[in-house]
């Protein structure tokens, strides 16, 4: 092992990112209760300063740590969409702390690590690395979906995640230990020349990667290991459901494309046929039942399942062209997924409360500039032309047909349809119903403002102009 | 400079749309009649730099910028100006010009005077477009856009039920020839592979190249002709697509003058004048085209002799009118059938305008048989109202006689049943003149048929709306003398003007000139035939129209009903269509198969949501039983 190649620059995002999260957690006994939100305003710096540090990293592709680290264009554009994330859910946060009276700076340094946790995991060349990312990114959110600690479901929401995900952490580790004695490496390139070598015990790295799989299929939330996801989000406090609904699923999905398509494509006829089945039960089971949940969380959670899918088609084309569609579409959707959980979070007020579909009755006529800006996140989340989620979808089903995954392709287009029926249905009630709330005490303070612009910017931008980010995608995907 | 003619108008057109509202009905005034004043200014001024250029320089063509590529497909924005599109240019911006001037005299009164001007400007835009278009496509776009002018004006008066239906009349007639229309430059597209004028002419002289099985190339060129007339009956109101014009009626009088009788109407005889190198190429559709415009001629003559609203009389002679502009097409004689295009440009501008001031001063009154005498009140709507009378019945040597008699000579002369329809042509002019003196004893000569109650203070018209009819009536006179023809000592200015762009097919069998002035004469005769004979029963006899009436009760009757041609259309089109759109499309189709297959899948979907919830329980246990479940089926998938 050779110390001498310490590499600052390759790890200067997730450095920064733990820096300033310990810096907040340091300064919050010390800083006045009237001063708490300006921690917040540090965190937001904090992720912005790691966006521009990605500058250097870029400078520095390749391996590094004895080949633990890898930087290359997939993990830069991964960390870009990690701390847009980070810094989207940090502007949602800071009035909802207040609203809440949760005003405890350790949120934002707990969001921070989970963060770091996520870039570790999309810039790990190794398993055990992926599992430090992993655990760090999901101790983190535990804690932040129990964060309302006076109330019942908040407190359910944490424990059922933690148990759930503790039981999914056995699987990952219990595959790493098989791969190890298969392999005798955890290093994905030294598995992957490992497996081609013809001594090698298939059965046992097929269970490995069974279990691999297992695991990672519960942290993005895929049928039939989504069962945890609308419990935990619908009492995990709003702001933290948003982040979990694209930021954990982002990372897992990092992580998937990363191991599988490194490690294991010589036993691509095994994973490649799952990946097949989990995407089309993911899709069908997610738009369905999403269909009859009047809890706009618990709708979103069922959403967020479906569109866990429409990314397992692209994985499940196994091109480059599926990865390139892929990430646009973890773009997108975390974009437009935010922009619509920062909306829940306005309208729901004091002690998210008012969290029905029902709730929003009349909004289009009472807070109009409100009612358009959601209207655009749900006609996204849908799929309608113009917007993020219609070029994500598209370029996805593409992946799929020039992989010949015919069925696979009508099988999310049926279900798209099919989700109209939800996401419209929030615009019904907003436009075509009788308001019966005056939404006079809906407050809208400058960072969620910040947070709505740039959400609602984006969506557009990608859906109208999507070429320019498809090339950076199609670049990000070439191995 | 081209540009410019069509941008003026628009731009008054988007100013009086979007700001009118705020403006002044001066400024207003202004912005509209000065942005087609100065169109005119400049068209005349493009037209002198046309005829100053030699005869190979032409046509002159100007390409702004590329509107449609797609693979092979190419369609440029560009206009050509030519003698052909030159005249039309003239027209549109001076007729159009006056009757804006009328307009704001008539108009002054009248609620949304802002809306009548954008549309009105509107209208001279597209009706500039369609004219000045290099490509069948780009005119395809100005025939669209005045089809869409024509529209908002008939229904100018949209909250009278009969004026809304007539614009909904017009508009749904017309999409059949439309169809027309876009088949046609489908095939031309398909044919020739491309869709610019020039390209397309260039193309015919090699007719092995695009003879297409099992047609052969005349086969092509009859049904690209075909479905252009098809295109053209629609918008140039002939039978059997005639039926829309009459109602029209409804809209605003200046509005019935400028696009249902000058200038859009006569866009058919344009586009086939324009497309005269494709007709030349296929006789058969030449014929339909005469035969066609004969019989509309004589058919809607007919009706008009017996009409008693003075704006449909007017109309029904339009109708007629645009039949003797095919006819002339049809005989090959394209240049005759502009001349009389420009000739009825102005006396029928003049007639409309003229009725306009009649039906004004009278105060809404449309009924000839309540009128009578009015040339004592009006002296000057009469006298111009006589012009156009002289003009359009064929007397010399007003226009019409030059004009109509141009378009005779060429059915003459035109191998196929030509004699035959000479004939019907003459019997119609006979006709022509017996309805228009009808119309103009009964509504100015004779004593009042109306008393003080029903009308108040009948008077004569404003300055505003005076002069354009004296100028139109000026424009009636002298406007025949462009095309006098040789056996009269003239040498037909107009015919050799056009000759270049309207590649005349020459007629073989030319008739002697004393053949030609006997037809001269019994044209003549025929007009003054029919002035006699309106003269004899509504000034000599009046009790004679009652009389006949009364004894060919059926023949009257069947011509009064307008050969009940609206109500076979009734009966055959839209009694079938609506009761099939009701009963089976919306009933059964609409609400019965698709709904109940929409709202079916809904419920199924619904159903299973509610039943799949149920893996929900709530219980940690049941989850990670579900974990397991999941876990077990793949790792036995990849074990297999």
């Amino acid at each position: 092992m050779n110390l001498a190649t310490i590499n600052i620059a390759a790890i200067l995002p997730t450095l920064v990112l733990s820096v300033v999260g310990i810096v907040v957690m340091v300064a919050e006994p010390f800083v006045g209760e009237q001063k708490k939100s300006n921690l917040g305003w540090l965190a937001f710096a904090g992720t912005l300063a790691a966006m521009l540090s990605l500058v250097p990293m870029a400078n520095n592709r390749g391996q590094w740590y004895s080949n633990l680290w890898i930087v290359d264009d997939y993990d830069v554009f991964l960390d870009f969409i990690f701390l847009l994330i980070a810094a989207i859910t940090i502007l949602t946060s800071m009035d909802f702390l207040r609203r809440e009276e949760l005003n405890h700076p350790e949120f934002y340094s707990l969001l921070l690590f989970a963060t770091a946790g996520m870039l570790m995991m999309a810039a790990s060349n190794e398993l055990v690395m992926v599992f430090l990312g992993l655990e760090i990114l999901s101790i983190a959110t535990y804690v932040m979906a129990g964060f309302r600690r006076a109330d019942l479901k908040s407190n359910e929401s944490a424990l059922k995640y933690f148990l759930l995900g503790s039981f999914s952490s056995a699987f990952f580790l219990y595959g790493i230990a098989l791969i190890f004695g298969a392999t005798g490496s955890t290093n994905l390139l030294a598995i992957a020349d490992a497996l081609r070598s013809s001594k090698i015990q298939i059965s046992l790295v097929s269970l490995s990667a069974a279990l691999i799989l297992i695991a990672l299929c519960f942290k993005v939330a895929v049928a039939p290991f989504h069962v945890w996801t609308p419990d935990v989000y619908e009492g995990a406090p709003t702001p933290v459901t948003g982040f979990m609904s694209v930021g954990p699923k982002a990372a897992g999905f990092a992580v998937l494309f990363r191991v599988f398509l490194t490690a294991f494509p010589s036993i691509e006829d095994r994973w490649g046929s799952a990946i097949w089945m989990v995407a089309a039960l993911t899709m069908i089971l997610g738009n369905v039942i999403a269909v009859v949940q009047p809890n706009i969380k618990r709708m979103l959670a069922y959403s967020s399942i479906a569109h866990a899918g429409y990314v397992a088609v692209a994985f499940a084309a196994t091109s480059d062209r599926g990865v390139s569609a892929a990430l646009f579409y973890l773009l997108a959707y975390s974009l437009m997924n935010l922009g619509a959980f920062a909306m829940v979070t306005i309208i729901s007020r004091k002690e998210d409360k008012l969290v029905n579909v029902t709730d929003y009755a009349g909004l289009g006529s009472k807070r109009p500039g409100l009612a358009a800006v959601l209207s655009l996140f749900m006609l996204s989340l849908a799929g309608v032309p113009g917007t993020a989620g219609f070029a994500g979808k598209f370029f996805i089903f593409r992946a799929a047909l020039e992989s010949r995954l015919v069925w696979l392709a009508i099988i999310g287009v049926v279900t798209t349809v099919i989700s109209f029926y939800y996401y419209l249905s929030v615009i019904v009630q907003m436009y075509m119903r009788e308001p019966h709330d005056e939404f006079s005490d809906v407050r809208l303070c400058g960072s969620l403002k910040f947070a709505l612009v740039i959400s609602a910017a984006g969506t557009l931008y990608l859906g109208l102009l999507p070429t320019r980010v498809l090339d950076w995608t199609t670049t990000a995907a070439l191995r | 400079m081209l540009w410019l003619i069509p941008i003026l108008p628009l731009l008054g057109a988007a100013l009086n749309g979007v700001f009118g509202k705020r403006l002044s009905k001066t400024l207003i005034t202004s912005i509209a009649v000065g942005s087609v004043a100065l169109s005119f200014l400049v068209a005349v001024r493009e037209f002198l730099t046309m005829l100053s250029l030699p005869e190979s320089q032409l046509p002159i063509l100007t390409d702004y910028f590329t509107w449609i590529q797609a693979g092979r497909f190419q369609a440029q924005f560009g206009f050509m100006l030519d003698h052909l599109s030159g005249l039309m240019i003239l027209i549109v911006t001076g007729v159009g010009f006056l009757i804006h001037v009328y307009s704001a005299g008539y108009m002054a009164r009248e609620e949304g005077f802002y809306r009548y001007f954008a549309y009105l400007n509107l209208f001279v835009f597209f009706m500039l477009t369609l004219v000045l278009a290099d490509n069948y496509l780009l005119m395809f776009v100005g025939w669209e856009g005045v089809g869409l002018c024509s529209y908002l004006l008939i229904g100018f008066w949209f909250t009278r039920k009969s004026a809304a239906d007539a614009g909904k009349k017009a508009f749904i007639v017309n999409r059949v020839g439309d169809f027309g229309f876009i088949l046609a430059i489908m095939l031309i597209y398909w044919t020739f592979e491309r869709i610019d004028f020039q390209g397309v002419f260039s193309r015919l002289g090699e007719a092995s190249d695009f003879a297409v099985e099992p047609l052969g190339s005349v086969g092509v060129l009859t049904a690209i002709g075909l479905l252009l007339f098809l295109g053209a009956a629609g918008k140039s109101a002939q039978f059997p697509l005639y039926v829309w014009l009459p109602d029209a009626m409804e809209g605003p009088t200046p509005v019935s003058a400028l696009i249902h009788a000058a200038t859009m109407v006569t866009a058919g005889v344009y586009m086939v004048a324009r497309s005269a190198a494709i007709y030349n190429h296929a006789p058969g559709a030449l014929l339909v085209v005469a035969v066609v415009g004969a019989f509309t001629a004589i058919f809607a003559a007919s009706i008009g002799l017996v009409q008693t609203d003075i704006k449909r009389v007017l109309a029904y002679s339009t109708v007629s009118q645009l039949g003797y502009m095919f006819l002339a097409c049809g005989a090959g004689a394209y240049a005759a059938a502009m001349f009389h295009l420009m000739t009825h440009a102005f006396f029928k501008a003049l007639l409309f305008l003229a009725a306009g001031s009649v039906i004004h001063g009278m105060g809404g009154i449309q009924d000839i048989r309540k009128m009578g005498g009015l040339r004592r009140v009006m002296p000057w709507t009469h006298k111009t109202f006589l012009v156009g009378t002289l003009a359009i019945a064929g007397i010399p040597p007003l226009a019409g006689f030059f004009s109509k008699d141009a378009a005779l000579w060429a059915a003459w002369n035109d191998a196929n049943y030509g004699k035959l329809l000479w004939l019907v042509g003459v019997i119609a002019a006979s006709f022509t003149s017996f309805y228009m003196f009808r119309l103009l004893i009964l509504t100015f000569y004779g004593s009042p048929c109306y008393t003080e109650q029903d009308v108040h203070h009948v008077h004569e018209s404003p300055n505003s709306i005076l002069i354009p009819l004296i100028v139109l009536a000026a424009c009636s006179i002298v406007a025949g003398f462009a095309g006098v023809p040789p056996v009269l000592g003239g040498d037909n200015h107009i015919q050799q003007f056009l000759t270049p762009a309207a590649h005349e097919a020459k007629s073989e069998s030319l008739g002697t000139t004393a053949v030609e002035l006997t037809l001269m004469a019994i044209s003549t005769g025929a007009a003054l035939a029919g002035a006699g004979l309106a003269y004899l029963f509504y000034v000599v006899r009046p009790a004679l129209p009652e009389r006949l009436s009364v004894q060919a009760h059926s023949m009257y009757s069947i011509m009064l009903n307008k050969y009940y041609v609206d109500e076979i259309y009734d009966s055959v089109v839209v009694w079938p269509v609506v009761r099939m759109s009701g009963e089976f499309l919306w009933k059964f189709v609409d609400a019965f198969m698709i709904d109940g297959a929409v709202n079916g899948i809904g419920r199924l979907v619904r159903g299973s949501g509610a039943g799949l919830r149920h893996m929900q329980s709530g219980y940690v246990r049941t989850y990670a039983g579900w974990i397991l479940l999941g876990g077990v089926l793949v790792i036995a998938w990849f074990l297999k």
